[in-house]
């Protein structure tokens, strides 16, 4: 068992004739992803790595059953790239494109809430999502992921692979590691993800990777109390970052005084999840709450 | 990015708000010429930096003479201004702008911000104008109204007039404020905002409504559609080095510690900077080189470090995954054999092919000191950067 993607998950890559388009396909079919179909306007009729590609979302899905899509579109026209995924009736969008206008964002999950409430958007801005030795979707180094017991989900890209590295040391694999991104607004947040691997049999244990910025780890901390069963690890990455300076991710700022670590380590403590203190402790941390 | 008050002023003015007329200005001459251009009998002069606070810090006066106006501007213009906003050292004054003064009956706070829980920008209003609006929603939320809007149709009309109507204001001016807020919100989605803020926007004693003060700042990740925008960036106010990182596509941000820091992907990058603080020390910026780590990124992270006179060790701590370890290992002896070191260099590597990194590392005569683990490295950075007691 695992969340969202699986050996059942049929892949279709939007911006597969990019450059990074095309080495994650080719990096993804190595892994064992079943990728069926790539998207570029204006490229219909070719072929990448064997892969058809189709003008269309809609005419990807319609020939190749494509149940999944991964957008590696420039910027500019990501927003537009997740809507004709959702559009063409997709449940499951993951955008990998770092840099999207923030407003562009906001234009398209009002539109996916209020047009297309069946279709989840992963991202923008994130590694992508990998269920080990099943599918490998985004920009993850497949092989340092083992099939296991814990679900990880993260708003940062190395430092996620760094929590698999350690989780991995301690024995415990993974049933899927999630990507939600670094930008101000997202698709799939904490609270989601929380609630997927709160219904997943195979998932024993969360480890939740966030940082300052916005509200979504106190949102987290809330459910948490609320709603988990499952023992959920964390770790808050940016107690050192001065105020009002975006950390590297858009969404990484504290402003107005809120978004702070200690804000964040605090309300999670009071929900019963357990902070690692600093970044190396990640697998020991979940490790001793199994125990 | 920012832009300065006379800039924000241009904005709004662009998009129908009214703003009192006025002269950015870089000379005292030049100041108290726009106040003869101006006319009237009262004028305003005021520091234009970015940062708010500017009048508690004296960067904001009122002159009832031209002799005044120069005065003021004579004091202001060179000034090293120092507001809660700029830290300690404040900020060098090169330019003021001159406006004419008016009479004010009251005054209202507008701003536009996005709210990152319901993804939608989010407008906010308060008669309690000329105030910290921070403090306002802190001791008194009660007195700000909000209201979200759709990003891709605007403040529709029956919604700005309804928060206008909260503001105290009688006949005409409740649709005036209205049309003015609609304007506003327009302007916001227009230009990609990040922050719209009309503070204190005021009702005049002979009825008019003008945005005294306010202050802008765009999406960064949206300025590739605005070149218009992108005119009104002021190298000043910004760290150069922080400008020239951009420019390679590395996101560096200057910090007050003694260790230099280079890593991959943002989220390590910033638990980096926490480790090291955990261990006693101070990094002295955070520097994210991207996923890939490339030759090109790694050479130039490593100058921009070093051109930190306060640096005294640095970290570089990278996972490879897709890059893997020995690539990057190589990538750092090459910008390591190119440019010359002064200080050590502790890495931390992890990640695929790990072991051929670290035997590069070690095989390559450079004087680089490279750590098993996370907390090895930053404990060897910390006590290197204190004078390497223990290297």
């Amino acid at each position: 068992m695992s969340i969202l993607v699986d050996k059942n998950t049929r892949l279709l890559v939007q911006g597969i004739t990019g450059r990074t388009g095309t080495f994650h396909t080719i990096q993804a079919v190595e892994y064992g992803t079943t990728v069926v179909a790539g998207v570029t306007p204006g490229r219909g009729g070719e072929a990448v790595e064997g892969i058809p590609v189709f003008d269309k979302v809609a005419e990807a899905i319609a020939a190749t059953s494509a149940n999944a899509s991964v957008v590696y579109v420039p910027p500019a026209f990501a927003a537009d790239a997740v809507l004709e995924a959702a559009e063409a009736g997709l449940e499951l969008v993951i955008c990998i494109t770092e840099g999207i206008p923030v407003l562009d964002m906001a234009r398209v999950m009002k539109t996916l809430k209020s047009d297309y409430p069946g279709t989840r958007l992963v991202g923008p801005n994130c590694p992508g999502v990998i269920t080990p030795g099943e599918c490998k979707i985004g920009i993850m180094p497949g092989y340092i992921h083992s099939p296991g017991t814990i679900g990880v989900v993260s708003r940062s890209g190395t430092l996620t692979y760094e929590a698999v590295h350690q989780l991995s040391e301690v024995g415990l694999g993974q049933t899927t590691c999630l990507g939600i991104g670094g930008d101000p607004i997202i698709g799939t947040t904490f609270v989601d993800a929380l609630e997927l691997f709160e219904g997943d049999d195979a998932t024993r244990g969360v480890l939740m990777i966030g940082e300052i910025g916005g509200t979504a780890e106190e949102e987290a901390a809330e459910f948490i109390s609320a709603n988990m069963s499952k023992p959920v690890a964390s770790f808050i990455a940016g107690r050192g970052a001065p105020p009002g300076k975006r950390m590297g991710h858009a969404g990484a700022i504290i402003s107005g005084g809120k978004g702070t670590a200690p804000e964040k380590v605090a309300a999670l403590e009071a929900a019963g999840v357990q902070v690692a203190l600093t970044p190396d402790r990640l697998g020991e941390t979940m490790a001793g709450m199994l125990a | 990015m920012k832009i300065h008050e006379y800039q924000a002023k241009e904005v709004l003015a662009a998009a129908g708000v009214p703003v009192p007329p006025g002269e950015a200005v870089d000379t005292v001459d030049a100041a108290v010429a726009a106040a003869e251009a101006l006319g009237g009998s009262l004028w305003v002069v005021k520091a234009q930096i970015h940062a708010g606070g500017r009048g508690k810090g004296g960067g904001v006066k009122l002159a009832s003479s031209l002799e005044e106006v120069r005065e003021y501007s004579d004091a202001i213009l060179g000034m090293q201004l120092v507001t809660p906003q700029t830290g300690p050292e404040g900020r060098e004054v090169k330019k003021i702008l001159v406006a004419a003064a008016c009479d004010i009956a009251s005054e209202f706070y507008a701003g536009i911000v996005l709210d990152r829980q319901l993804g939608l920008p989010v407008l906010m209003v308060s008669a309690e104008g000329g105030m910290d609006i921070e403090e306002v929603a802190a001791s008194t939320p009660e007195k700000i109204f909000k209201v979200s809007f759709d990003p891709g149709a605007g403040l529709p009309a029956d919604e700005a007039r309804e928060v206008a109507g909260r503001l105290g204001l009688e006949g005409g001016l409740v649709e005036e404020m209205a049309g003015l807020l609609q304007k506003l919100a327009r302007c916001f989605l227009d230009t990609d905002a990040s922050l719209a803020e009309i503070n204190p926007l005021v009702r005049t004693t002979d009825d008019s409504l003008l945005a005294l003060d306010a202050k802008f700042s765009f999406d960064d990740n949206a300025l590739f559609r605005h070149p218009e925008l992108v005119e009104y960036r002021d190298p000043a106010e910004e760290d150069p080095l922080e400008t020239r990182a951009a420019k390679f596509g590395l996101s560096y941000i200057k910090l007050d510690g003694e260790i230099g820091c280079m890593v991959n992907g943002a989220g390590l990058a910033m638990a980096t900077l926490d480790i090291i603080k955990h261990f006693g020390g101070e990094a002295a910026n955070f520097l994210d080189v991207g996923g890939g780590a490339t030759t090109e990124k790694v050479t130039e992270a490593f100058k921009i470090i070093l051109e930190d006179s306060d640096v005294k060790a640095i970290l570089v701590n990278i996972f490879g995954g897709i890059m893997k370890c020995d690539v990057i290992a190589e990538g750092i002896i090459e910008a390591a054999q190119t440019i010359e070191l002064r200080v050590p260099v502790v890495v931390r590597l992890e990640g695929t092919n790990v072991e051929r990194g670290r035997e590069l590392l070690a095989g390559s005569g450079l004087d680089l000191i490279s750590a098993p683990g996370l907390p090895e490295a930053v404990e060897s950075v910390v006590a290197q950067a204190k004078g390497g007691a223990d290297s």
